[in-house]
């Protein structure tokens, strides 16, 4: 296949697929009450950023003649990974307490900290 | 001496600051008299050198600058002092009559505590430092440092018993009606930096004698002002009340404060700033008026008054009246010739009443006292002196002084000054029977107090003694006094004689020359010679004889031998409503109380209890919590402690800000 023949993918799809990801993964934060599905939640509503990221680069690349201005949103996704892996490690210590503390990860029954 | 002026009121001020300091530490009272009593006399000597040194020179204002105290904008006031003829005058007196008095304090306190003493002693030195400063002070601000310090100091040693309820209650009674004319005080030293641009004596005065028409509506309203403050400071009508009340006090501050020194600071700003007093003809006759009035109506009341100290009391009220109506006729250097020898035989008459209160373990009732005479001999016959002085018997002191203020006020009253001769007419007539009720009541506190039986009970009488050294011998001095002082200012015109009326040729300087500024010598037309004729003057002393003569002959008639105190007992009841009225001092404190006092009070129950306590506290401080405590209350229940409510709230909110955003 030579690249005339390729008929480039809309911009637009990407952004709604990544809009998709971001509504399913709030949904599921929002509804679960596994912390650590609420956690997998999470990381989907991350990665649903990240493909907006891209999606932009993408975008943008187009409409500049430099290759610098397209890297910045490509970038931007690696920073995003790596502050996920360092809340990941966060995130799994806490659970990890929370379960020594309630012997059980259900978020619903971690409510002492109220009125 | 010259040069450091600041000597003279720091060394009474570091006596009161040590006197303090040994009070703390329970100091024997030996070393508290060797620093209350040394100090002023350290002062005195110092003072006593200075005016030596002055006395070579041809009395120039000297003015002595120590440093910047305010500079604001094109305000400047330095820290200064000046001594000048009238300056000159009050430190001679004031420092001498304070050491006596400083002397005579240590018998007549030596039954208080060491801490008491020290305090009495701390306090008593302080009033020095601040009534120096008061005369020293070269411009008004440092005046009003000595004015307030005065002020002080007087509200502290007539509180000086403060176990007494009523003690403390005359001492703020003093401190609050002294603060009305302190207000006035202050607005006339604004007015003064508003007009002249300055507040120093060197300066002001000057100017406005140079300008008289310009000055002249300025001249009244400063005028006008500082008055309010002699009134409240002497103790004029309408404020005269807290003076009876702060008899309070220990008597020797009665004499010095009370009597002496402090009262008469409004004596000394009315002269001080007559250049202001003379540009206004109606400041002239309110001072003349109130002076005059004041005379004769605390005059009356002191006619039946039991306590002698109160007798007292109402005499100086009176002869303080005397003082503001010598100045009120242009008569300055009169009033303040009055201030020097009522100083002699006030103080002479407060330290005598003293030696028998002293004597009659703390009796101040005259109705039983009596019969003085043979156990406190010395005590009966300065008092005696004192009185013939104040009663205005040839050749006394106060003769002079007092005859001379009924002349200058006669020949005010025959030229018409400033046009209200009448006004000046009806006022000889009220300080001819003023001078007559003096005489009355005051020989009337000698026979009562010294002849006739005593009337106490027998305990009092085995123990009555004359009183130590260090008290009678202040008041031989000051029987002396009473006796030679008035020769300084003896009456030359009456023998066609000048310069033998020494004070008044002394003061001269103070009294500037209104209009064309010559310097040197006034001009004639301000010292003119009382326009009435030779045989009008000589009839005027005979007039003024012969009321103080009768006045004491009726006193002897009532109070001594056959029938004593039967006249007025009988005159008590036939006249009951004017008895009654004059012994309750005119109800003017009831009045006072009804009218001014208790709608004062009540206001204040309303700030406090409405305004304060309700308004403020209950619903703004209070209610502002009470509020926001509620609201939590309230709103707590937001906080589940389920993460995913929190969860929830932060997507809706992204949510609806993402709406408004769009």
């Amino acid at each position: 296949m030579t690249p005339a023949d390729v008929v480039p993918i809309p911009y637009t799809w990407v952004l709604a697929l990544s809009a998709v990801l971001f509504a399913i993964g709030a949904v599921g934060v929002l509804l679960r009450r596994n912390a650590i599905a609420i956690f997998l939640s999470l990381e989907i509503m991350l990665n649903s950023a990240n493909l907006a990221f891209a999606a932009f680069a993408y975008r943008f690349a187009a409409g500049h003649a430099t290759a610098a201005a397209a890297l910045d949103g490509q970038i931007f996704i690696f920073f995003v990974i790596a502050v996920a892996a360092a809340e990941a490690a966060v995130g799994l210590a806490l659970f990890i307490a929370l379960h020594r503390l309630k012997d059980s990860i259900d978020v619903d029954r971690a409510n002492i900290l109220r009125w | 001496m010259l040069g450091s002026l600041w000597l003279i009121p720091i060394l009474c001020l570091a006596g009161a600051v040590i006197n303090l300091l040994l009070g703390a530490l329970k100091a024997p009272k030996s070393v508290v008299t060797t620093v209350g009593v040394g100090s002023v006399g350290a002062a005195t000597v110092a003072a006593y050198v200075a005016l030596a040194e002055y006395l070579q020179q041809p009395y120039p204002a000297i003015v002595e600058r120590y440093f910047t105290w305010i500079s604001a904008g094109e305000i400047t006031v330095n820290a200064s002092l000046q001594l000048d003829p009238l300056s000159a005058v009050m430190l001679a007196f004031v420092t001498f009559v304070g050491f006596l008095i400083h002397v005579y304090s240590v018998g007549y306190m030596h039954t208080e505590t060491d801490g008491g003493y020290a305090r009495y002693f701390a306090y008593l030195n302080l009033f020095m430092f601040a009534m120096l400063l008061l005369v020293l002070g070269s411009n008004l601000p440092v005046l009003f440092i000595g004015w307030e310090g005065v002020g002080l100091c007087s509200y502290l040693l007539i509180g000086y018993y403060y176990e007494n309820d009523w003690c403390a209650a005359a001492g703020s009674k003093a401190f609050i009606v002294n603060r009305i004319g302190d207000l006035g005080f202050l607005l006339a030293v604004f007015t003064t930096f508003a007009v002249f641009g300055s507040a120093e004596f060197s300066e002001i005065f000057p100017a406005a004698a140079s300008h008289p028409q310009q000055y002249a509506g300025a001249a009244t309203i400063i005028a006008l002002l500082l008055f309010v403050g002699a009134i409240g400071k002497s103790a004029q009508i309408p404020l005269y009340v807290w003076l009876p009340d702060a008899m309070a006090g220990p008597t020797p501050v009665s004499a010095l404060i009370h009597a002496a020194t402090m009262v008469t600071a409004g004596v000394y700003i009315v002269v001080r700033c007559n250049v202001f007093f003379r540009l206004s003809p109606t400041a002239m006759v309110v001072v003349a008026v109130i002076g005059g009035v004041t005379a004769v109506l605390a005059a009356t009341i002191g006619l039946v008054q039991n306590d002698i100290k109160k007798v007292l009391a109402y005499s100086t009220v009176s002869q303080l009246g005397y003082m503001f109506l010598a100045a009120g006729v242009g008569a300055f250097t009169v009033a303040i010739f009055h201030v020097v020898t009522h100083a002699f035989f006030k103080a002479c008459l407060f330290l005598g009443s003293g030696s028998v209160i002293h004597a009659n373990s703390g009796e101040q009732d005259m109705t039983r006292l009596g019969g003085l005479r043979k156990y406190m001999p010395t005590t009966y016959w300065t008092f005696l002196v004192a009185t013939l002085a104040i009663a205005g018997i040839p050749l006394f002191a106060g003769f002079f002084s007092k005859d001379e203020i009924l002349a200058r006020t006669f020949s005010a009253g025959a030229v018409g000054l400033n046009g209200y001769g009448d006004v000046y007419r009806i006022l000889w007539y009220l300080a001819i029977g003023g001078a007559l009720l003096t005489a009355f009541y005051m020989f009337r506190a000698v026979y009562m107090t010294f002849h006739g039986a005593f009337r106490g009970d027998e305990e009092t009488e085995r123990h009555l003694h004359e009183s130590p050294r260090s008290m009678t011998v202040p008041l031989i001095i000051l029987g002396i006094l009473s006796i030679v002082g008035g020769f300084i200012g003896f009456p030359g015109q009456l023998f066609h004689q000048t310069g033998w009326n020494l004070i008044e040729d002394f003061l001269k300087p103070v009294i500037l020359p209104i209009g064309e500024v010559t310097h040197g010598a006034a001009t004639a037309a301000d010292h003119a010679v009382p326009a009435v004729s030779f045989t009008t003057e000589w009839l005027l002393v005979g007039v003024s004889v012969a009321v103080a003569v009768i006045g004491w002959l009726i006193a002897r008639r009532f109070y001594v031998g056959e029938g004593a105190f039967g006249l007025p007992r009988m005159l008590a009841d036939r006249l009951p409503l004017i008895h009654n009225l004059l012994f309750n001092k005119y109800r003017i404190d009831e009045i006072y109380g009804t009218l001014i006092v208790r709608p004062v009070r009540r206001f204040a129950v309303f700030l406090w209890r409405i305004v304060d306590e309700l308004i403020i506290d209950t619903l703004f401080v209070n209610g502002t919590a009470f509020t926001v405590e509620l609201t939590g209350d309230v709103l707590r229940f937001i906080q589940t402690g389920n993460v995913r409510n929190y969860a929830l709230a932060v997507a809706a909110a992204i949510l609806a800000l993402a709406a408004v955003l769009w």
